[in-house]
């Protein structure tokens, strides 16, 4: 069966310009070379950090941006040669307080839309009523927008990208900012899209999530796909290293490029945590790297140091942080 | 639709009636009750322009500021559809403000209007009201790639009211002001409603270059939207505020 979405070597610059007289032109590689394929009815996740190109992506193959090179295909079809098709048959999510009518009711929001996406009017009623109740807005669809929480918003943005009852949906980090109780209940919503048959392409940076609605995982960090699997893929990567976590109070940038180079260490992430930071150091399968971690730090004022075992996390930010050297190399 | 905000609505309402009362004094110094009328039927018509290229730039830059113009575009009705809507949906506020100065200016300035040709009148008015929208269309459609080409609306404003003839009469511009004036179908507009109200003149061949104009830009703004939004697409304009 032919893959639903297919992402071959896409590839987007954006130019920008700086100066006001004597301008200068600058070129940002956003996306450099990603290729992967969705099959139908499947869930994948698209998991980086922010700028990692994600976005850029998704707005490439929902035909809002233009590839510099390389091909989308959506349902077999070219989004650039044809967006029109591809637009009738695909659903856009995406995160954050924009994309609705503030002084307009949930319900004007949706009605409006579902003219957009060319609902009959016959049935835009009942199709409009079946989505407030799927994401949970019956009895507050009259409300104005500029009233509703965050949580609220997504779920209405939701309710908008399924009017025409698409086979396809992106899903561009849909709980971003919502609270944990909402994000969950976003979460259940898009397992239930899933469960009812759509193809979803899901962003996010939040790994837990990633973890527990996809099934399979693209890992994006500065524009490329630096790892693909199912979630348990992924954690197998990492699952027979070592992770030590040690509290300081004030590292250098280069007591961290030392402790990079101890051999065996894969990858060393700082993490601010109020006061202190948390140098988080994994080690390939084998070794025991505390002893010449701790030798230097040596003068670094040092917390709690413990040592566990890998998680699905510690291999995203592997892979992340190799990325980000390999380029900075 | 995009505003239920009464604050809105209350200066949608005063307007017009600011411009009338502006143009009824200056008019009424001359003495003259025949340019009272010229000058009441050139207010109506500035109302109807104002609300239409004011608006409709603004509108379309009121969908950056809301984030939706992405999905305007990413939506499957052709965007150009949905721009001539929008404009047109303006420009029909244009029916108060030429409704609201006449009724001004005869409650208040006791300006009577002449109905010498009323049939004609009665075409004039919404093929002027429309054209204006057209005219407002193929505006926006520049805005959509240009995001500070909503100010071209608020530029163009005054402009047009003096080379559309509203207030002052064209012979009284520089020759080469007229190519201008005939390439706007408000010009054509004006000069129809005069002269059906006062009968100094046909308006049927006024009306007709209304019609022909309106649907030259609306052929010109559908043509224009694929090509500029191609462009935005490519250097990735859409979403910027």
């Amino acid at each position: 069966m032919p893959p639903v979405v297919e992402a071959i070597d896409l590839h987007r610059t954006y130019r920008t310009t700086t100066g006001t007289f004597r301008r200068r032109s600058l070129e940002v590689e956003a996306v450099r070379g990603v290729s992967f394929e969705i099959a139908e009815g499947e869930l994948f996740g698209l998991l980086g950090p922010n700028g990692a190109g994600k976005t850029t992506t998704i707005k490439m193959l929902i035909t809002l941006l233009i590839p510099t090179s390389g091909q989308a295909r959506v349902l077999g079809r070219d989004v650039v040669e044809d967006a029109h098709w591809v637009r009738e048959r695909i659903g856009y999510v995406f995160g954050g307080d924009r994309g609705l009518y503030e002084r307009l009711s949930a319900l004007d929001n949706l009605r409006y839309f579902a003219e957009l996406y060319g609902v009959e009017p016959r049935s835009q009623r009942a199709r409009i009523g079946e989505l407030l109740e799927l994401v949970g807005l019956e009895g507050r669809e009259k409300e104005r927008v500029e009233g509703y929480s965050r949580g609220m918003r997504q779920r209405l943005h939701i309710a908008r990208g399924l009017l025409h009852d698409p086979p396809v949906l992106f899903l561009d980090e849909p709980t971003i900012g919502v609270d944990p109780v909402g994000a969950r209940e976003l979460r259940a919503t898009i397992a239930g899209l899933k469960a009812a048959g759509k193809t979803v392409l899901l962003t996010t940076h939040y790994m837990f999530e990633a973890d527990a609605l996809c099934d399979r995982i693209g890992v994006v960090a500065k524009g490329r796909i630096v790892a693909e699997g199912t979630p348990r893929e992924l954690k197998e990567r990492v699952a027979e290293g070592v992770v030590v976590e040690i509290e300081v109070y004030g590292i250098e940038d280069d007591r961290v490029e030392a402790l990079r180079r101890i051999d065996g260490v894969t990858s060393v992430a700082v993490e601010d945590r109020d006061q202190a930071q948390v140098v988080v150091v994994q080690a390939e399968p084998g070794r025991e790297p505390t002893h010449d971690v701790l030798a230097r730090l040596d003068g670094v004022s040092l917390g709690r140091v413990t040592t566990r075992e890998p998680t699905l996390e510690d291999a995203y930010v592997a892979l992340v942080t190799e990325e980000r050297e390999q380029v900075s190399d | 639709m995009l505003s239920q905000s009464a604050f809105d609505g209350l200066l949608a309402i005063l307007w017009p009636l600011f411009f009338g009362t502006v143009a009824f004094f200056m008019f009424r110094a001359g003495g003259d009750p025949d340019t009272l009328v010229y000058a009441s039927l050139g207010a109506a018509v500035m109302g109807v322009w104002t609300a239409t290229s004011v608006s409709a730039g603004s509108a379309l830059q009121r969908q950056r500021w809301h984030g939706t113009l992405e999905l305007l575009v990413a939506a499957p009705t052709h965007f150009s559809l949905t721009l001539l809507s929008m404009t047109v949906a303006t420009s029909t506020i244009g029916v108060y403000c030429m409704a609201g100065t006449l009724f001004w200016g005869r409650v208040v300035f006791g300006i009577e209007l002449p109905l010498e040709e009323p049939l004609a009148l009665a075409v004039a008015i919404p093929a002027t009201i429309v054209s204006i929208g057209l005219l407002g269309f193929l505006l926006s459609v520049t805005f959509a790639r240009y995001r500070t080409a909503w100010t071209l609306g608020a530029m163009l404003e005054y402009p047009v009211w003096l080379i559309g003839g509203f207030l002052v009469p064209l012979t009284l511009f520089p020759g080469w002001v007229r190519p201008i004036s005939w390439a706007l179908a408000p010009t054509w507009g004006m000069n129809a409603i005069r002269d059906a109200a006062t009968g100094s003149g046909s308006a049927w061949p006024d009306v007709a270059m209304c019609v022909v104009l309106g649907a030259a830009y609306t052929a010109t703004g559908v043509l224009l939207t694929n090509r500029i939004l191609f462009a935005a697409r490519q250097r990735a304009t859409l979403s910027l505020t």
